[in-house]
């Protein structure tokens, strides 16, 4: 990239010699230097795994992809670590879900990165929230009601066709920032959207039967899935958002859930069993546990996988729990 | 279907009219063909139009048809959720004050609406208000005389109110961010003491991983004290942050430039430029207290008054900060830091500083809203102060140095979610001075503080914290803290 060639430039220019001395310093301790990668391939980094999962579908083999959160990790609460802050210097571009769910950890990682390419506006700043019809977006802000995100619930990539868009958004991005690959990137796009058709067909027909199933989760997760499969997520184990199960809100859910036969409670690997289980034992409920994203739980890393792996679970427990 | 009709009735008017002007005429054979093929045309036209229409009407019905369903859906909800609350009523009566499902006041957006509420990205400027009041006492009758000196610490026993911050940050421009911090406090005769604590603008795009820092703001030395006090660990400022910086933290204005390395790990230089003089340089041109008599004193020396004479009165304060993962879960950061400047005990005199810094953490894969986690966080901190000689002061004062060390050691346990305890050990010592009777901020101390936090949401905490303190000049203490912070507005991101 050409910006990247010119810092490196003003790099070499102005710290010739505390590079060389650092190299030294390195062969002297034996530490490997890895300070000036050529890049053959786009640098690209993932706030979280479903996004850089996407990414690998349109990028291919002509794209680096680094994942910030960890697949079994709250993405509201990632740790803005130093060595992320390492990589965004380095990176062509960084995807994020860009509705506010990294709003506690992002912001200080890319001002500490330095890097001018990711500034909000350039290209090298994909904002996957873009074109996404948000749902739940509050009407007015009030933190007595938990802790809302104001542009509306950020974990869209749980619809599938959602995942169309967003990998839409991406390919995008990716063909302006090295146009050179853009017919193999929009290849892929068609490769997946392809896919994806397909599978939503199969996943369609799966979940049909189950057709306004309500199913209680964690924390307010899978809107955007239940909406595209015609299910219902409207209750959940914490009594608002951010905050923890109580025995009193629980004992509400309990008869909320026998009274409109729930059957299904979904556990993400990061939320505590504990009230799942008590809720379960109380309900005769089954606890499934999925992957907020790809990679959370044994099986593919893949974004279909994922939704493959979700469909089938929770079509597995309906047909239990019947 | 009421389009359907006027299709009709306009079509039966259009071919009325074609056929009825030529009828007036003689018709040829040859006319009578060109009739017929204008009328095939205008046939085709209108079959062409009208499949348009239908297409358009389809298109709306389908659309209305859509919205019929969706209100009857909404209708649906709400009738089951009217069930559901008089279920609950009957049955499953949970306590009074217990919160309900949250009522997600959902709506879709779409771009001819306006923009119904404040959020991220629809201001030019993030701005928050945050406030930690304290309760509690000690065995000292005045707290603030010799056992809580940091300016954010409670000072008395009952209600103390010593940080109100109003915040404000965004984006200046393609080139800068700006951020500001006023920090407001309650004094013991309750009058509201005013500062601005931050106001600096940074660059966002340098080359060379550069970022340029300038105005007044808290000068990159070791962990703490960058940090604000709805930051800390703890409700007061580590002793040794205290006797080095003064009850402020080092923070002046000025400007300072940072360079991230390119190296495979995090590290980042920092090299600070600021005025030295005042409170909140306190070690270095800092004129001191008026001793009662007029004259302003410093580390029992009658401070000089004078201006700044080169490069040498500024204050330079270079760090060096390295970051590891040891593991996915384990983080380390180490650091080195230095404050360099003059201090206005006499003509040549100086001071340096210089601290050690560590800090770990360790949080598991699957940690929910952050936690468990495990930190430990250890600053040490040398200060040498080459104090000018005072004849004028009782008893005259040489000229001597004045060596002041110490540490603090804090460990964090997040055992479950919103749930905080911790351990901070700490120690301060320095040489013999001649002076050192007047001075609170010397002499060696030992405190040891046990503290408990619980954080209802990421907006407010409680905490609870307890010191036993130990002093040659005071022997020992102990006092009990409790603290309430809230916050509005918007939520800063947490730094590592």
């Amino acid at each position: 990239m050409k910006t990247q060639a010119r810092s490196y430039f003003y790099v070499s220019r102005f710290t010739h010699h505390a590079l060389n001395a650092m190299k030294t310093l390195h062969l002297l301790i034996g530490l490997p230097f890895l300070a000036l990668p050529a890049h053959a391939k786009l640098n690209l980094i993932a706030t979280t795994p479903d996004l850089g999962a996407i990414a690998r579908e349109i990028g291919g083999d002509r794209v680096e992809i680094t994942t910030l959160a960890k697949p079994t990790e709250d993405p509201h609460f990632v740790d803005a670590k130093p060595s992320f802050i390492v990589k965004l210097n380095r990176a062509d571009a960084l995807i994020e879900g860009g509705a506010e769910l990294e709003q506690g950890w992002l912001a200080p990682l890319l001002e500490g990165a330095r890097n001018p390419r990711l500034a909000a506006g350039q290209s090298g700043h994909i904002d996957c929230a873009k074109g996404i019809a948000m749902l739940e977006v509050p009407t007015t802000l009030d933190r007595s009601k938990g802790d809302l995100h104001a542009a509306g619930n950020p974990h869209f990539t749980t619809d599938p066709m959602n995942g169309k868009i967003v990998a839409t958004t991406i390919c995008e991005a990716l063909s302006q920032l090295e146009p050179k690959s853009a017919d193999a990137f929009r290849a892929n796009l068609k490769k997946f959207t392809g896919r994806l058709d397909a599978k939503m067909a199969e996943w369609q027909r799966r979940l049909e039967p189950f057709r306004g199933r309500q199913v209680v989760t964690y924390h307010n997760y899978w809107p955007y899935f239940a909406e595209r499969f015609g299910l219902k997520t409207e209750l959940f184990l914490e009594p608002k958002p951010g905050i923890p199960p109580t025995p009193a809100h629980l004992a509400g859910l309990v008869g909320r859930m026998k009274a409109q036969h729930v059957r299904v409670i979904l556990v993400q690997p990061y939320v505590s069993r504990k009230s799942a289980e008590t809720v379960a034992g109380l309900t005769g409920a089954v606890v499934l546990d999925v992957a907020a994203f790809p990679g959370g739980i044994k099986g593919g890393e893949g974004y279909i996988e994922w939704m493959d792996s979700l469909v089938n679970a929770l079509a597995g427990a309906f047909e239990k729990s019947k | 279907m009421k389009a359907n009709q006027f299709l009709g009735w306009s079509s039966a008017l259009c071919l009325s009219a074609a056929l009825a002007l030529p009828a007036q005429e003689t018709i040829s054979t040859n006319q009578l063909q060109q009739l017929q093929q204008q009328l095939r045309q205008l046939q085709q036209a209108f079959e062409q139009m009208q499949s348009q229409y239908r297409q358009q009407i389809d298109g709306m019905q389908k659309q209305i048809d859509a919205l019929q369903q969706a209100q009857s859906a909404a209708a649906e909800k709400k009738k089951l959720e009217d069930e559901i609350a008089a279920k609950l009523g009957t049955e499953a009566k949970p306590a009074a004050s217990t919160p309900t499902t949250p009522v997600v006041e959902a709506r879709k957006w779409s771009p001819s609406q306006p923009i119904p509420v404040m959020r991220t990205g629809s201001a030019y400027m993030n701005v928050s208000f945050d406030a930690l009041l304290n309760f509690g006492g000690s065995t000292a009758s005045d707290p603030s005389k010799e056992l809580q000196l940091g300016d954010h610490d409670p000072i008395q026993r009952g209600f103390s109110l010593r940080n109100a911050e109003l915040v404000f940050d965004g984006a200046v421009d393609p080139y800068f961010k700006g951020a500001a911090n006023l920090a407001l406090k309650l004094d013991q005769n309750n009058e509201t003491e005013l500062e601005l604590e931050e106001a600096f603008l940074q660059t966002t795009a340098l080359p060379a991983n550069l970022q340029l820092k300038a105005g007044q703001f808290f000068a990159n030395f070791g962990r703490q004290n960058p940090q604000h006090p709805h930051q800390w660990a703890l409700v007061d400022q580590p002793l040794v942050l205290n006797r080095a910086f003064g009850p402020d933290g080092l923070r002046n204005v000025g400007a300072q430039l940072s360079w991230l390395a390119p190296l495979p790990f995090f590290t980042e230089a920092s090299l600070g430029f600021l005025n030295s003089g005042g409170g909140t340089a306190w070690s270095f041109r800092h004129r001191g207290e008026d001793d009662g008599t007029g004259v302003e004193r410093f580390v029992g020396r009658a401070t000089l008054a004078r201006g700044l004479r080169g490069p040498g009165d500024f204050l330079y304060v270079p760090r060096l900060a390295s970051s590891f993962d040891l593991t996915e879960q384990q983080t380390l950061v180490v650091g080195l830091s230095g404050a360099f400047g003059p201090n206005d005990t006499g003509p040549r005199a100086r001071t340096e500083i210089y601290g050690a810094d560590v800090y770990w953490k360790w949080k598991p894969a699957n940690a929910q809203q952050g936690f468990p986690f495990v930190s430990w966080q250890t600053e040490a901190l040398w200060r040498r102060l080459d104090a000018g000689a005072d004849p004028t002061a009782v008893p005259a004062l040489p000229a001597e140095r004045i060596v002041d060390y110490g540490f603090y050691s804090q460990v964090l346990w997040g055992f479950k979610p919103r749930w905080v305890a911790g351990l901070r050990g700490e120690w301060a010592t320095g040489n013999e001075a001649a002076y050192d009777a007047s001075d609170v901020f010397r002499g060696e101390r030992t405190r040891v503080s046990p503290v408990l936090t619980w954080y209802p949401s990421e907006f407010s905490k409680i905490r609870l914290q307890y010191n036993y303190d130990h002093g040659r000049r005071f022997g020992d203490e102990h006092s009990v803290w409790l603290q309430v912070e809230f916050l509005l507005g918007a939520h800063g991101a947490h730094k590592f």
